[in-house]
């Protein structure tokens, strides 16, 4: 193979590309945030895991269980709102592709209304809790049936200020490429935090009562 | 919620009292005279030869991968030797505490450190060494490495890959803070629980430890997310995927254990801060607590990362070989599906560790059958190496050197890897120093390679050779440590010496720790060698200067462009024809053709955001550590504040334009990394409309 040289007399074929123009900016944030996403998604999973194991009459120690502190009722206003919360947000983001600036904002304002009713609604369920004396540091299950839930409403607070930057930046420069971007992951990460909340909903909530 | 403390607290200054500086004790006063005689070693030079301005405009700010691997590499061979200096530490100790007859010095009964300051020493040689050394060192190399050898300008996110060195120096500066100002986990890297439990390690110092780790195993995932999407979305035309190089091909297997396993360990680490600092019961053991869930989330992190580490060592191990073979690696493709062979079973053998938990025999079966299954495709690599070098023409540079020494390592600890996956012989050689030796072999066979790529791609990044002999001479010492240190220590396991022991009941054991110390002395020799290598080098760099290509027979992309590489990687992006496009280029005589024309090249712009965000990070971990909850808020804040700034200000980099690069191109001097050689600041009319 060393002798290439002598038995294959090639043209030079061409050895640098010229015009390359770099890659698609909007491409490469897009499967970074995904990425992202995938460790968001195991971060779920660990604690998911340790709510299955915590979630047994043992780690009860004594204090309520699951059927004891949910209400599946109540929280089905809270998937209300988060659904609904996504979907107005998708409103924006299909505004966004007719370049209706003031279609995205308005869609923006109703996405952050409505996580706010969910953000409320569970605080209020928090604070009822807590007002019982059923705290965290009741017992193993409380530990993480409070954490679970706190993570994820952690994560809508962080979309919430996400989509409040986003108000402020679509007046102040428009819907360009870096905008778009970032509402377009914006989009993933809200639909994202409703995806965990149906399975925080069917986990904790349905499962718990039955 | 927040758990009440036992002690005094002030809002200003937290648990901090001037107590909990231990100035006292005469090892830290002496650890803390070595880091101030290294820090001025450092600062006087700066300031003498009015660098600081340099250092700031171009590496501390910088966004260009190859300085952010470079900083990488050289944190983590600081942290390296201060975890070094645990080990000599740690052997030091053993071998004076053994038998009831040993003397006590200093406050010891035994040896000369106390049982609460030996576990500290243990603790963080095992914290240090594992993340704060191999894995940074690992992740600068890949920082450097792939992008040149995909053919990509930088990575996909220049900013946060700054972002990622940052945080990870954040966590390493508070296990250095530990140092002086309180004191470590006493629990072992692996966080023994429920000993790090606020009941039983009420300190800070399993705060210190528990943050480091959270901080800078953020750093890691963040990087993780850069590398895949780098090489997924950003490389040259014709780089296709069987084309890779497999050194990208094992990087991208490691980041994608990272990215998955990383979280896990978060959530973990999550769950004790929140026992600790809200009184939680997950890992308690009373109220409803499960400590073997801390085991096992802890595990499934930890499985992951040893192969995370191990992975870009067979990736170095397939591109240092051939090099020096003068062939081709020997079955590409094998090599390829065995990497990702061992990346997908790494998750399902995390229970290996704790065998003797009672898990029961059937789940004990699984996992003994998973663990010894990583055998194969790690013998089908061995082999591969074995059969490239076979009728090669073998050059035995210290490179070279370094990967032989590896695979024998390799042997070693893979082969007593299989035994202990045996769940039989597990039970009784658990938590014996065979383990400790068997994990060191392979950690060691990692820093080997780490050797070797040091010394194999610091032509290519800093333009001339390390001095050969030098090299031998830290080889040689290192090597006779290691078999030195290591033979006895697997006999001393199977003499019955368990792990962490402060102090030795059976005076038997004196003659192999006394082979064990005489070894560690020749590492000490080693580090005087690694650092003759260096003073040599720089001394006669100009002895040493090198081409594109400084080893004649190198075969991937990096080694088309010139040596010291520029700090825009290729003055035009390369077509890509063949793997190994190096030795495709050289087997037709092309490998010396230069374009002949430019074209302007789009370059990310240097940054101040990456270091603030560390600074506040740090700020952030010594805030929470010591329960300044001020200082804890103002670091989350300003973490948050810094990337909504940034993101109000778009900075879409800056053009060389075509006669720059020609010019750059023609010069005498490379337009090397070390130069200053580009304006980081903004100019307006330069921005890029995207």
């Amino acid at each position: 193979m060393m002798d290439a040289r002598a038995t294959l007399p090639e043209k030079q074929p061409e050895l640098w590309h010229f015009g390359h123009d770099g890659h698609d900016p909007i491409a490469t944030k897009t499967l970074g945030f995904w990425l992202y996403m995938i460790s968001d998604a195991l971060i779920f999973g660990g604690i998911f895991a340790a709510y299955g194991v915590l979630d047994h009459g043992m780690n009860d120690a004594g204090g309520p269980g699951a059927a004891q502190i949910v209400h599946p009722v109540a929280a089905f206003w809270q998937t209300i709102a988060v659904l609904t919360s996504v979907l107005a947000y998708s409103l924006a983001t299909v505004a966004m592709k007719t370049g209706n600036r003031s279609g995205v904002m308005l869609g923006i304002v109703v996405s952050i209304l409505l996580a706010c009713i969910f953000l409320g609604l569970e605080f209020n369920d928090f604070a009822t809790l807590f007002a019982q004396g059923n705290t965290p540091d009741r017992s193993g299950f409380l530990s993480v049936f409070f954490l679970l839930i706190a993570t994820h409403g952690l994560h809508m607070m962080f979309g919430v200020l996400w989509m409040l930057v986003m108000l402020v930046q679509i007046p102040r420069f428009g819907l360009n490429a870096d905008v778009v971007t970032r509402m377009l992951n914006l989009r993933l990460f809200w639909q994202f935090q409703a995806s965990v909340w149906v399975c925080v909903y069917i986990f904790v909530y349905l499962r718990g009562a039955s | 919620m927040l758990v009440h403390l036992q002690g005094p607290w002030n809002p200003i200054f937290g648990r901090l009292t001037l107590d909990s500086i231990p100035y006292g004790n005469p090892i830290i006063q002496f650890a803390f005279a070595l880091t101030v005689v290294a820090g001025i070693a450092v600062v006087v030079p700066t300031l003498y030869y009015r660098k600081v301005g340099y250092i700031f405009r171009e590496w501390l700010t910088t966004v260009d991968h190859k300085k952010i691997g470079v900083m990488y590499i050289i944190f983590g061979l600081v942290m390296m030797f201060r975890g070094f200096f645990d080990g000599l530490m740690i052997r030091t100790q053993q071998v004076l505490a053994d038998g009831p007859n040993s003397p006590g010095l200093l406050e010891a009964q035994h040896g000369y450190l106390p049982p609460s300051h030996f576990d500290q020493i243990y603790s963080s040689h095992g914290t240090l060494m594992i993340l704060f050394a191999v894995t940074p060192i690992l992740t600068g190399l890949g920082n450097i490495i792939v992008p040149l050898q995909i053919g990509a300008r930088d990575m996909a996110f220049p900013m946060m890959n700054a972002i990622s060195l940052f945080l990870t120096m954040a966590g390493g500066m508070l296990i250095m803070a530990s140092l002086f100002i309180g004191d470590f986990s006493q629990a072992g890297w692996v966080g023994l629980i429920p000993l790090t439990e606020l009941d039983f390690s009420p300190s800070a110092g399993v705060d210190y430890w528990m943050w480091a780790i959270q901080i800078s195993s953020i750093g890691t995932t963040l990087n993780a997310i850069n590398i895949i999407t780098t090489i997924v979305g950003m490389r040259a035309p014709g780089m296709r995927w069987d084309r890779l190089p497999i050194f990208v091909w094992t990087t991208l297997s490691t980041n994608i254990i990272g990215l998955t396993a990383f979280p896990i360990l978060g959530v973990a680490l999550a769950l004790l801060g929140a026992d600790r600092y809200l009184g939680t019961h997950f890992y308690t053991a009373g109220l409803g607590g499960n400590l073997m869930l801390y085991t096992d989330l802890f595990w499934i992190w930890g499985h992951p990362e040893v192969y995370f580490l191990v992975l870009p060592a067979f990736g170095i191990l397939s591109e240092v070989i051939p090099t020096f073979s003068e062939k081709p690696l020997f079955g590409y493709i094998t090599m390829v599906a065995a990497t990702f062979a061992i990346a997908g079973i790494s998750w399902a053998v995390w229970l290996h560790h704790f065998f003797t938990m009672g898990a029961g025999p059937w789940v004990n079966s699984f996992f003994s059958v998973a663990t010894m299954l990583v055998g194969i495709p790690t013998g089908v690599k061995v082999f591969n190496w074995i059969l490239t070098m076979y009728r090669g023409r073998i050059t035995y540079t210290t490179p070279m050197l370094w990967c032989v020494g590896a695979i024998l390592l390799l042997l070693v600890g893979g082969l007593t890897g299989v035994m202990l996956a045996n769940p039989a012989i597990n039970y009784t050689v658990h938590n014996s120093v065979f383990v400790i030796a068997h994990f060191h072999c392979m950690v060691l066979l990692i820093a080997f390679t780490i050797f070797a790529a040091v010394i194999y791609w610091f032509p290519k990044v800093f333009g001339f050779k390390l001095d050969e002999r030098s090299g031998t001479e830290f080889f040689a010492t290192f090597v006779i440590g290691t078999i030195l240190v290591f033979t006895a220590m697997f006999a001393l396991g199977f003499e019955g010496e368990t792990r962490r022991l402060d102090y030795l009941y059976d005076p038997q054991w004196k003659p192999m720790l006394i082979i064990e110390e005489v070894g560690i002395m020749f590492y000490c020799l080693s580090v005087l060698f690694f650092a003759k290598l260096f003073y040599v080098s720089i001394r006669d760099r100009e002895k040493n200067l090198v081409g594109a290509d400084p080893w004649g027979t190198a075969r991937t992309l990096e080694w088309l462009t010139h040596s010291p590489v520029p700090f825009y990687n290729f003055a035009v992006t390369p077509r890509i024809h063949a793997l190994d496009e190096l030795t495709w280029r050289r087997d037709r005589g092309w490998d010396e053709v230069q374009p002949e024309t430019y074209e302007p090249i789009h370059m990310p712009r240097n940054t101040m955001i990456p270091l603030i965000i560390g600074v506040f990070a740090f700020g952030f971990g010594f805030g929470m550590v010591w329960r300044i909850w001020w200082m804890a808020g103002f670091g989350l804040l300003g973490i948050i504040a810094a990337v909504i700034f940034r993101s109000f200000t778009p900075d879409h980099g800056y053009i060389i334009s075509a006669e720059e690069v020609a010019r750059l191109e023609g010069g005498k001097e490379p337009a090397s990394i070390i130069k200053e050689n580009h304006a980081p600041l903004p100019h307006v009319e330069e921005q890029v409309v995207p």
